[in-house]
């Protein structure tokens, strides 16, 4: 696509509309790993479009420099099939929440995995709505106290990584907002997947949620908690890197390294193994069993973009080269 | 025995639905358009795909409207029905005119048919259907002795029987074979043997009808004078997928459609998904909403963006409507109309989604609306709208129902070039503007259209939303005095379009005493029934609107020129009351609500009282 491989800055990349997210939002990180990601890409600015839905996330679009598009609630997946399908050489970012694209939204979400489009999909996850301010959503816990659960939710919360998987999903990988560096290699490796790519981040709403990833995501107790995923490396975590994961009878367990038990008894990602994919996402439950993130899975599959080119031209050039005019007079006519 | 000559001539085929009675329809008009007959047909199915078998749910008929002048209508009444069995001919008996004639297939008619279809005794025998000539014709039995030395299996045999049918249909109405027996040769060319089952069994009915002496006279429909030109059969749903391709192409887009599948406008689906040898790209969408927001993202990326569907799908894509309005995009919207509310009657014709069309959306939010009139008639409006929507910015609906989109009728092929011309879009060139002074926002003086600008183009990069925008920058902008000016932007927007669009036409005198407005599929109808006043010396003229919102400049002049109004609608009056708020009139309505187009004769005496209830007689 691009002859020539152009540097860009971080600044090309924003705008000069005002940023309206409350102080202290997780989304100021995304948007700055975003940013900077962008500069890592390989891509044409003028090529980069940011689709997004309705809720605080899906302002977003707002903030960048790119061609972006704030659609309607729920929808941004759908446009953004639309857009890449028109032009399959942009570049498309469709940002999205909780509510947004879990619940609203669900159905394109997992269509749009199934079809393998090749587009990236960032879901800021805060377990709130949080621009309708504070209600429960398909991600919040069980028995969470809301302004729509007073006395405590009783709607069971989605496992989004297993609902991605059982989508169809070709890309999966976890972040967590509080980890710029690694948010922003994640983005890239997004961008770099061909077909859809689902980034779920661990995002805080500092009004109406605030601490409710904190386990996992706070500097002091994140490395306890954090199982940071790299392919063909073994599963070791924690603050003195003394914790791993031993596959037992089928079961996930963390185990304390030493005393008999040694880095070659861990289990070694594989992010091409969708059933280990499927056990780290059943087991995350920090502090418990530490939150899987990082490139958890992946594989390559045919692109629905991509086949839809390719049928228009094997059909073009089967039946040869014809214009209207060509199906107008084409089959049963007569003369008068 | 001589032919007794008719200037037209309906006839209905109806039976079980596999007994083939749309094809043989079809074969029919095909063949009396190749003898020079003016058409139009319409299919009744049910809209269970396998209703069980002989009953009356299970009933599929087709209608063929043939005459030697210009056909509007696939035809009121019935002069010819034929039953392949005892379901079909209940099913239909009441469209059949007093004296017309009926074709049975007698071998059907035995006790658990008639049982399946309601009657306790054998309306063959009981004599009523004295008022009709039947014809008794041993169909089932006759196809199979036919076809004795065929090798294939009975089954196969029995499946014939709809060609035997229409071979005695071709004997009585002085049809050639020629037509039909090269189409048999080319369908089945893979398999000679059921070349010659069909041939056979078409023949054998034929010559049943000419031998048996059953049939005591035949009847001739003489050619009709036609337009010289070349020709084909279209129905309204391939003319209204053909106009976007065209569309497309003159305006030298790819096309879009992104589309959910709902009776009656799926076949637009599949018609458009056939044409990839044009590069038209169909998108299957999860739902409707997913159908409108794939087309609107194709616009936004420089595509022409389309979405078709039928009321219920509508109601599913107003929010998006809204986005397109709001985006100021081409988007064009296909309603297939068919009879509601809700599910309502899938496979019947209503046309009562004008309101819809109108004002279903939050907010002030006005798009153009425009109606087709006729099955060929969908290819120029679903072309006007396109061009309507690219000129001007904006999502366009063009209404259709299944009244013509299921029906058919030769179309005299258009001079493509002369017709339609190139269509200019609002698309920028990006290597011939300069980013610091090209913006999206800038419009047209004219339309108030603004600049298509695409990703892709370097330099333009802009961010838009459903938000209000700022009316210069474009920006966000929660500004009372901005709400108010773009509000009242958008509404002038589109009532500019009235600048580009043809002036209303009539058919009759510039004044009179009844002005009959119509719009949509009861076209052929309206028009049938004022001619025939107009004959009978009545000052009556007809109107008839394919650009609903906004009317063309010219309507309220013609309005003031007649004494009386009235607005024939299968709806419960939606364009009347439109027009009795734009205009200074008082405009009457006729309903009809029954699934059902209108019938030439009901329209004739709506007007006359209308006209009496009006002292103008």
């Amino acid at each position: 696509m691009s002859e020539q491989v152009i540097e860009y800055k971080k600044k090309d990349f924003t705008n000069d509309t005002e940023v309206r997210w409350c102080p202290g939002c997780g989304d100021y990180s995304i948007l700055s790993s975003l940013q900077l990601a962008l500069t890592k890409v390989g891509k044409k600015k003028e090529e980069i479009v940011c689709v997004s839905g309705i809720g605080c996330s899906s302002r977003f679009p707002y903030y960048m420099g790119t061609y972006g598009f704030h659609t309607i609630h729920g929808r941004a997946p759908a446009v953004a099939s639309g857009i890449k399908l028109a032009n399959p050489d942009l570049s498309l970012w469709i940002i999205t929440g909780d509510g947004d694209g879990m619940s609203i939204g669900g159905n394109h979400l997992i269509h749009a995995m199934r079809r393998n489009i090749d587009f990236n999909i960032l879901l800021f996850n805060n377990e709130i709505y949080g621009l309708t301010k504070g209600q429960y959503s398909p991600t919040t816990e069980k028995g969470t106290v809301t302004k729509s659960s007073p006395y405590g939710s009783i709607d069971r919360p989605f496992n989004t990584g297993k609902l991605a998987i059982g989508s169809g999903v070709t890309f999966l990988a976890k972040t967590i907002d509080t980890d710029p560096k690694h948010m922003m290699e994640m983005m890239v490796k997004a961008d770099q997947h061909k077909g859809t790519s689902f980034l779920e981040i661990y995002q805080n709403c500092v009004i109406f949620n605030d601490k409710v990833h904190d386990v996992y995501t706070s500097r002091t107790t994140r490395d306890d908690n954090c199982l940071y995923l790299e392919h063909g490396k073994p599963m070791i975590f924690g603050k003195e890197k003394d914790k791993g994961i031993r596959l037992n009878n089928f079961a996930l367990e963390v185990v304390q390294l030493g005393d008999g038990i040694s880095e070659n008894d861990l289990l070694v990602h594989d992010k091409h193994n969708e059933i280990l994919a499927y056990q780290l996402l059943n087991y995350s439950n920090p502090p418990h069993f530490p939150m899987a993130i990082g490139e958890i899975f992946e594989k390559q599959d045919a692109i629905y973009n991509e086949d839809m080119v390719a049928q228009i031209e094997a059909v073009k050039k089967k039946k040869g080269p014809s214009t209207f005019k060509d199906l107008l007079y084409s089959g049963d006519t007569w003369k008068v | 025995m001589t032919a007794q000559i008719h200037e037209s001539i309906v006839i209905r085929f109806s039976g079980d639905s596999g007994d083939g009675m749309q094809l043989t329809g079809t074969q029919f008009s095909n063949t009396s358009a190749v003898m020079g007959n003016d058409i139009a047909t319409f299919p009744d199915y049910p809209s269970e795909i396998r209703a069980p078998q002989g009953t009356i749910a299970g009933v599929s008929g087709f209608q063929v409207h043939f005459g030697s002048t210009e056909i509007f209508t696939p035809g009121d009444d019935v002069d010819m029905l034929v039953a392949m069995n005892p379901a079909a001919l209940k099913a239909n008996l009441e469209a059949l005119k007093i004296g017309g004639h009926i074709i049975v297939n007698i071998d059907a008619f035995n006790k658990v048919n008639l049982s399946k279809a309601g009657y306790e005794n054998n309306p063959l025998e009981t004599g009523e259907l004295s008022k009709y000539t039947v014809i008794h014709a041993p169909i089932t039995s006759q196809t199979i002795a036919a076809l004795a030395d065929v090798e294939i299996d009975n089954k196969s045999k029995d499946r014939c029987k709809n060609f035997y049918a229409l071979g005695l249909t071709y004997f009585f109405y002085n049809r050639n074979l020629e037509t039909t027996i090269a189409w048999i040769e080319d369908k089945f060319k893979k398999n000679k043997l059921m070349i010659d089952a069909n041939i056979l069994a078409l023949k054998a009915g034929r010559n049943f009808a000419e031998t048996s002496e059953v049939i005591v006279s035949t009847y001739s429909v003489p050619a009709a004078v036609i337009a010289p030109g070349t020709y084909r059969q279209i129905n309204g749903n391939q003319a209204t997928a053909w106009g976007l391709i065209k569309a497309a192409e003159s305006a030298g887009l790819e096309l879009f459609l992104g589309s959910y599948p709902i009776t009656p406008a799926t076949d637009i689906l599949h018609e458009l998904a056939k044409q990839k040898q044009l590069g038209v790209k169909t998108f299957q969408a999860e739902d409707e909403i997913a159908g409108i927001c794939s087309a609107i993202g194709a616009s936004c990326a420089g595509d022409l963006g389309v979405t078709t569907s039928s009321g219920p799908g509508i109601a599913l894509k107003c929010e998006a409507i809204g986005l397109a309005i709001s985006y100021e995009i081409p988007l064009v919207i296909v309603n297939v109309q068919r009879g509601g509310p809700s599910t309502g009657l899938p496979t019947k014709t209503e046309q009562a989604d004008l309101n819809q069309a109108l004002y279903g959306r939050n907010g002030e939010a006005p798009i153009v609306v425009v109606a087709a009139s006729r099955p060929s008639n969908c290819f120029h409006m679903a072309y006007e709208a396109s061009r309507i929507a690219l000129e001007h910015m904006t999502p366009v609906m063009l209404l259709t129902d299944g009244y013509i989109a299921n029906g058919t009728e030769p179309w005299k092929l258009p001079d493509l070039d002369v017709e339609y011309p190139a269509i200019k879009t609002r698309m920028i060139v990006a290597e011939n503007e300069n980013p610091e002074t090209t913006k999206w926002t800038q419009r047209d003086e004219k339309t108030l259209a603004r600049k298509w600008i695409v990703p892709g183009m370097k330099g333009f990069e802009y961010q838009i939303g459903g938000l209000e925008k700022d009316i210069l920058k474009g920006n966000v902008s929660h500004n009372p005095l901005n709400h108010q000016k773009m509000s009242d932007l958008r509404e002038k927007k589109i009532a500019l379009v009235a600048e580009n669009i043809p002036l209303q036409t009539l058919e009759g005198e510039d004044s009179g005493d009844l002005l009959v407005v119509s719009w949509g599929g009861t076209y052929g109808s309206v028009l049938m029934a004022v001619k025939r006043l107009q004959q009978k010396g009545i000052k009556v003229s007809h109107m008839h609107m394919h650009y609903i919102y906004p009317m063309p400049k010219n309507v309220g002049d013609i309005f003031s020129k007649f004494k009386k109004i009235i607005v024939p609608e299968l709806n419960k009056g939606q364009l009347k009351d439109l027009i009795n708020a734009k205009y200074p009139v008082q405009a009457t309505g006729f309903s009809k609500m029954q699934g059902l187009s209108f019938k030439i004769s009901e329209l004739e005496e709506a007007f006359y009282n209308a006209l009496k209830e009006g002292k103008l007689l």
